[in-house]
């Protein structure tokens, strides 16, 4: 494409499935003020958080 | 057909990414300026001067970038969003454990009214704290993965009943097959050397409340006599973080209408050997005066775009953090039932009082007509989780178009209870800086991706 260039996109399958084990204490969310993308899936442990190595 | 694409710019050292996020596939998308205002007016609409900019693209320009569009709304990539069914569970996995009613300082802006949450300043016993583990592992069905947050007040205040809760909650976890993390949110006022090597050993993540610059937490958070405790929180912080490793902790600060430029506190966080760092802004009815009021999210958002430039140039430079409203992860990240149902709580999350009282979550501890019944005596009344179990963000008419949807999932519950009055209605506020925070991780994501690539 000339004009737009997907840099990100979600495998929707990780995105649909629900095992229901990721976090759900206010620690992995409310008291850090309810921002629900930043948890991490149990089934995958990753998230920016850990990937320090990979940042620049 | 429902369509939600959200176009932004983002500026990092005088260079503009134009951006297009996509919640449904949580896609993002880099575009040229052309396309960026194509893709507005379609989706969004345009300023006065981008609506001129966009007259005056030719024909061509046009036609080309709208077939790029045709191409992505095919793949599920751009514009259509649908809901998403979302799956009732009466599983209960997470609680919070107000161990101590009490605390030994006097936050300024504290939601738990010195840490009774107007109840009197009881301490949990450890037949409530058991009990409150055996409600946890009967609630649980088949889930594996259960957490019990220590909290209070100060939950170090009450170390022998979490010392004999974790003890105690292992062996039941172990005995009913399931895992069980525990977890601490603490003010580190009591942050000795025990407590030091119990909690790095014995706990999954560890939050520990600092806010900042030291003129800046002396302000609001003083011991009960009004003294600083500023010096001996961060030395034990820092105590705590020389042993934690690559463990899970956090350094979590609150920032008010006094510190609006909160970007500096962050920093100064870092600065001060923390890379695992979360500022928030305080949630207090507008006549406060450190309420982050209307008239101040202006501000809030512009210190965003300061903090967000001065992280990618940090991490850049060999002094990496993270900063939690700043993590987002494009390739997975949660699944959509966490995204559609948030917290969970009053369901999935539930919190304990220091005598056993069963609450929809901390912040509804002690209020009236939220008790939903008691560890001890076994009573539990479901219809208050019936009500939380319809609070996910498909029911919520505000986030029905809001591209944000599937990061807040409607965002806190007990903010909407108290400040909108209505569990079902986001709190106003914080959607504006949720957005904007949304908005600087998907940047930030851009800009690094761009400069990891070119290395």
């Amino acid at each position: 494409m000339k004009h737009i260039s997907t840099i990100a996109k979600t495998e929707r399958k990780s995105t649909v499935i629900g095992c229901a084990e990721c976090q759900s204490s206010c620690q992995s969310a409310c008291k850090t003020s309810c921002t629900v993308g930043n948890q991490t899936c149990k089934q995958e442990e990753r998230i920016n958080n850990t990937k320090k190595k990979e940042t620049l | 057909m429902r369509l939600i694409t959200h176009s932004f710019p983002f500026t990092y050292k005088g260079e503009t990414f134009y951006l297009v996020y996509h919640p449904y596939s949580n896609s993002l998308h880099s575009v040229d300026r052309k396309a960026y205002l194509v893709i507005k007016n379609k989706y969004e609409e345009l300023s006065p001067q981008e609506l001129a900019d966009f007259s005056a693209l030719s024909d061509e320009d046009v036609r080309e970038i709208e077939a790029e569009i045709a191409e992505l709304e095919s793949q599920g990539l751009i514009g259509v969003d649908v809901t998403f069914p979302y799956k009732k569970s009466d599983v209960v996995k997470a609680l919070c454990l107000h161990v101590c009613h009490d605390c030994n300082l006097r936050c300024k802006y504290c939601f738990a009214k010195e840490g009774t949450y107007n109840t009197a300043r009881d301490y949990m016993t450890e037949e409530v704290a058991r009990a409150a583990i055996d409600f946890l592992i009967e609630k649980s069905g088949t889930r594996h993965n259960l957490e019990i947050d220590f909290f209070g007040g100060e939950p170090l205040m009450n170390m022998s009943v979490v010392k004999s809760a974790v003890e105690y909650g292992k062996a039941r976890a172990k005995e009913a097959g399931k895992e069980l993390s525990f977890t601490m949110t603490t003010n580190a006022v009591l942050l000795n050397d025990e407590n030091i090597e119990f909690l790095n050993r014995e706990m999954d993540n560890v939050v520990i409340s600092i806010d900042g610059r030291e003129e800046v937490h002396n302000r609001v958070r003083t011991t009960k006599s009004g003294a600083n405790a500023y010096g001996a929180i961060l030395s034990a912080a820092r105590k705590f973080r020389a042993v934690r490793g690559d463990k899970r902790y956090y350094i979590r600060g609150t920032f008010t209408a006094y510190n609006l430029d909160f970007a500096a506190d962050v920093l100064a966080l870092a600065d001060a050997g923390f890379d695992q760092i979360s500022v928030e802004p305080v949630v207090l009815p507008p006549d406060n005066p450190m309420a982050i009021t209307s008239d101040k999210v202006g501000t809030v958002l512009k210190e965003y775009d300061k903090l967000a430039e001065a992280y990618i140039d940090r991490r850049a430079n060999g002094k990496w953090f993270n900063f939690f409203h700043f993590m987002i992860d494009l390739e997975s990240g949660p699944c959509i039932m966490k995204r559609l149902s948030g917290c969970s709580a009053g369901c999935g999350y539930l919190a304990i009082s220091p005598v056993g009282d069963i609450y929809p979550c901390h912040q509804f501890v002690g209020e009236e007509g939220y008790r939903i019944g008691n560890v001890l005596d076994g009573s539990f009344d479901p219809s208050i989780r019936d009500t939380f179990s319809e609070i996910t963000v498909n029911n919520k008419a505000k986030c029905e178009n809001c591209f944000a949807k599937y990061y807040c999932s409607g965002g806190c519950v007990a903010a909407s209870h108290y400040y909108e009055k209505d569990l079902f209605t986001p709190y106003g506020a914080g959607c504006e800086m949720m957005k904007k925070r949304l908005e600087c991780s998907l940047g930030i994501y851009a800009v690094e991706k761009k400069y990891n690539e070119k290395r």
